[in-house]
């Protein structure tokens, strides 16, 4: 143990332990911007830091090292000005555009600013003048809000292992960025959003559409449906003041009917679809010889980080189209028939913890209706826009009930939304369906959690099933390397893209931390006991569909709207000779 | 850009490149050194050349551009076959850098860090090359030192090199 003394205060910390992280213990909280726990540690911004009795210079408390007999000053006016100054010529290179800024009071830059009392930015200068790059339809990069933290490059490379950004040039000319200043839609970005979840400011952002949902719900010739994902019944609460871990399914329905939704539906009814034609594909597999491991689809960003970096494993993910999809084929199809609509007037909204989703409903096959299958999606932190504007406040909503039959679900599909989820899901419905008994014990525990690869084998009638779970990229390749070497004999791997699966996916509310994701994926598992009926296979909606309109799992009519295929892509910018 | 040499297997430079990458193949940490080779090689680094560098080194191609673009000694456009370097040292500053810098502009019609169209002169700004006495001064090709320089002279001396 090492003794130090903070501000006065005596504390034993362990060897290797910060001065940011001991000052902690002691309650003292020292302002940070660059930091971000675990993920980026590097001192670039210099706002931590402290005095050091002893050290020529002030020290970066993020990234300094305790040592025996310390003596650190964290608060003297000193340290204050050094703080303030650093600010300052932060600042002196920053659009001030705070009030018509999509980050406007939940910014970590504009924080510190409110902290510190600046009143004037002292330093007038050049200003960094590169475009910004809106060429994605789920992120838009501003490099003039850029603080250069690296948080996102951070993310994109340690946690996504996707390498899409990275820092450039040097100086006053720094730009976070694809090679060659490159537009994000045109390199191997798969638009997972985690950048845009750690971004201390909006120089990455979701791109906002809220603007053609309000049009779309102002059109009296739409009929205009919504589709919530699973995760975001645990998270929307918290864009508008509920606590972390709230479940606020039955608000969040009433405020969608408040904002003008014709019809509130779920992706958890097609989450559920998916297991039947997800979990029967597997079974095909297995009693046909198809390729194995089969590997889930449901997560867009895993599926374009397959497509630049593994596609020669694409033969491997399941051609189930994502619940979304599946959702969006079915709205104009299935449920205009039902209703006597036509689907050219269906406008086909969907909710998501996901900038991902917001691509994937762009992709050119994805048009299986005859129509844009799901015309706009939304991230959580937009939906919480919309309910600010409409001034709808959690606490004040009633809870509802989703409209039928789109928004039947079971505790299977809801918990889609944590990473384990649909492996947990298919295993309910695979179990009974090959064994045609009921199953002691729904709760497969081993699925659960935050761990980067989660490895079990579980026994279904004679055939011992060897499943494999990862969440987040860097950990979907440690599975995906033993496959291309032939060391894996799983059956099934459930592969999220983003840490602790949707929960804590690109479009979730900021901040969204590794406590924070724990919280949702709690609120996820209660949500899932509360539900009358826990197995995708007994979801009564799900059966209906079958005998009035699909006829069967992979049937033909499942086959033209359930499922889907992949492109090959590369990972360089190359162009075609 | 330069045109892509990437996969048409026949490109005399291509093959060369590979050979360079080839003991390196799977190891980031050789980055530098199969850079400072590629543009020995090529005369500076196109965009083909860091993608076959990327690959084969097993990194992005983030990472090489942002390595590229870090070092001022590497250069992703073609550099002339003389290199003017105008020290704006204190000492050349002082005594008329600004006033250099200038002539030049007009005389080769580029900017600092530009190549004249002719591949001629590759134009650049450079810190003190410790010829303060010769101030205000400049060097071409990395040894001629050219000193105490009036706007007059200069013409002059760029015909020495054709």
């Amino acid at each position: 143990m090492i003794t130090l003394t903070i501000d006065n205060q005596k504390i034993a910390v362990e060897e290797g332990t910060t001065i940011l992280e001991a000052a902690e213990k002691l309650g003292i909280k020292i302002p940070t911007l660059c930091y971000l726990k675990d993920i980026n540690v590097i001192g670039a911004c210099r706002i931590c830091v402290v005095e050091v009795q002893g050290a020529k210079a002030y020290v970066p408390a993020c990234v300094a090292p305790v040592a025996e007999g310390m003596v650190v000053r964290t608060n003297t006016p000193a340290v204050i000005k050094a703080r303030k100054l650093i600010l300052e010529l932060i600042l002196s290179d920053h659009p001030m555009e705070c009030l018509t800024c999509v980050r406007n009071q939940n910014c970590e830059l504009q924080k510190l600013a409110e902290a510190f009392g600046l009143t004037e930015i002292r330093f007038e200068g050049e200003k960094t003048s590169y475009p910004i790059d809106n060429s994605s339809p789920a992120i838009v990069r501003d490099p003039r809000k850029c603080v250069l933290c690296r948080r996102c490059v951070a993310v994109c490379t340690e946690i996504q292992t996707v390498n899409a950004i990275q820092a450039q040039e040097r100086g006053f000319n720094s730009l976070i960025a694809p090679a060659f200043n490159e537009q994000l839609a045109n390199v191997e970005c798969v638009q997972c959003g985690q950048c845009s979840l750690v971004c201390p400011t909006a120089a990455i952002h979701e791109v906002d559409d809220t603007g053609r949902v309000w049009e779309a719900l102002a059109d009296p010739k739409k009929h205009v449906i919504v589709q919530t994902a699973p995760a975001t019944r645990v998270q929307v609460g918290e864009t508008i003041g509920a606590e972390p871990g709230s479940i606020v399914t039955g608000q969040m329905v009433a405020g969608l009917r408040r904002l003008g939704f014709d019809k509130v539906f779920d992706t958890d009814f097609t989450a559920d679809l998916t297991i039947l034609e997800e979990g029967n594909e597997l079974l095909q597999r297995i009693q046909t010889g198809g390729t194995l491991p089969m590997i889930t689809s449901c997560s867009p960003g895993w599926i374009k980080f397959a497509e630049h970096f593994y596609p020669d494993l694409l033969p491997h993910l399941s051609t189930c189209k994502s619940p979304q999809q599946m959702f969006g084929a079915l709205a104009k199809t299935y449920y205009a028939e039902k209703a006597g609509i036509d689907p050219a007037d269906i406008f086909s909204v969907s909710i998501m913890p996901c900038t991902a989703k917001k691509y994937e409903c762009t992709r050119p096959e994805m048009k299986s209706s005859g129509y844009q299958d799901v015309d706009v999606v939304l991230t959580s932190r937009e939906l919480g826009r919309m309910f600010k504007q409409a001034g709808l406040d959690m606490a004040n909503l009633p809870e509802e009930e989703y409209d039928a039959p789109l928004g039947i679900s079971t505790g299977a599909g809801e918990i889609f939304g944590a990473s384990g989820g649909v492996m947990e899901a298919a295993l309910r419905t695979v179990y009974e369906v090959v064994t045609g008994k009921e199953l002691p014990n729904i709760n497969f525990t081993e699925c659960r959690g935050l761990t980067g690869v989660k490895e079990a084998t579980v026994q279904v009638g004679d055939l011992p099933v060897k499943i494999a779970i990862t969440n987040g990229l860097g950990n979907a390749r440690k599975v995906l390397d033993k496959i291309r070497a032939g060391e894996a004999d799983y059956h099934f791997i459930e592969i999220m893209c983003c840490p602790g699966g949707c929960i804590g996916g690109g479009g979730s509310p900021i901040p969204t931390d590794t406590e924070i994701r724990l919280k949702r994926i709690d609120a996820t598992y209660t949500e899932d006991e509360r539900m009358a009926l826990r197995k995708s296979h007994e979801n009564p909606a799900v059966n209906e569909l079958y005998q009035e309109f699909l006829e069967k799992p992979l049937g033909h009519k499942s086959h033209e709207l359930l499922h889907t295929h992949y492109t090959k892509r590369n990972r360089y910018q190359e162009e075609e000779c | 850009m330069a045109t892509c040499s990437c996969c048409c297997g026949e490109d005399e430079l291509t093959k060369q490149l590979d050979k360079i990458i080839e003991p390196y193949r799977g190891q980031p940490g050789g980055l530098i050194q199969v850079l400072t080779k590629a543009q020995e090689l090529i005369g500076y680094l196109p965009k083909w050349a860091l993608i076959s560098i990327a690959k084969g080194l097993g990194l992005s191609l983030q990472d090489v551009y942002g390595v590229v673009t870090f070092y001022a000694f590497f250069s992703l456009i073609p550099r002339g076959r003389h290199k003017i370097s105008v020290c704006a040292g204190t000492a050349c500053y002082v005594k008329g850098t600004k006033m250099v810098t200038k002539t030049l502009r007009e005389v080769l019609g580029i900017k600092p860090g530009q190549t004249t169209p002719d591949s001629r002169f590759t134009l650049e700004v450079v810190r003190c090359i410790g010829a303060c006495g010769l101030a205000p001064a400049m060097i071409i090709d990395g040894k001629d030192v050219h000193g105490r320089l009036e706007p007059e002279q200069i013409p002059q001396i760029l015909e020495q090199y054709a």
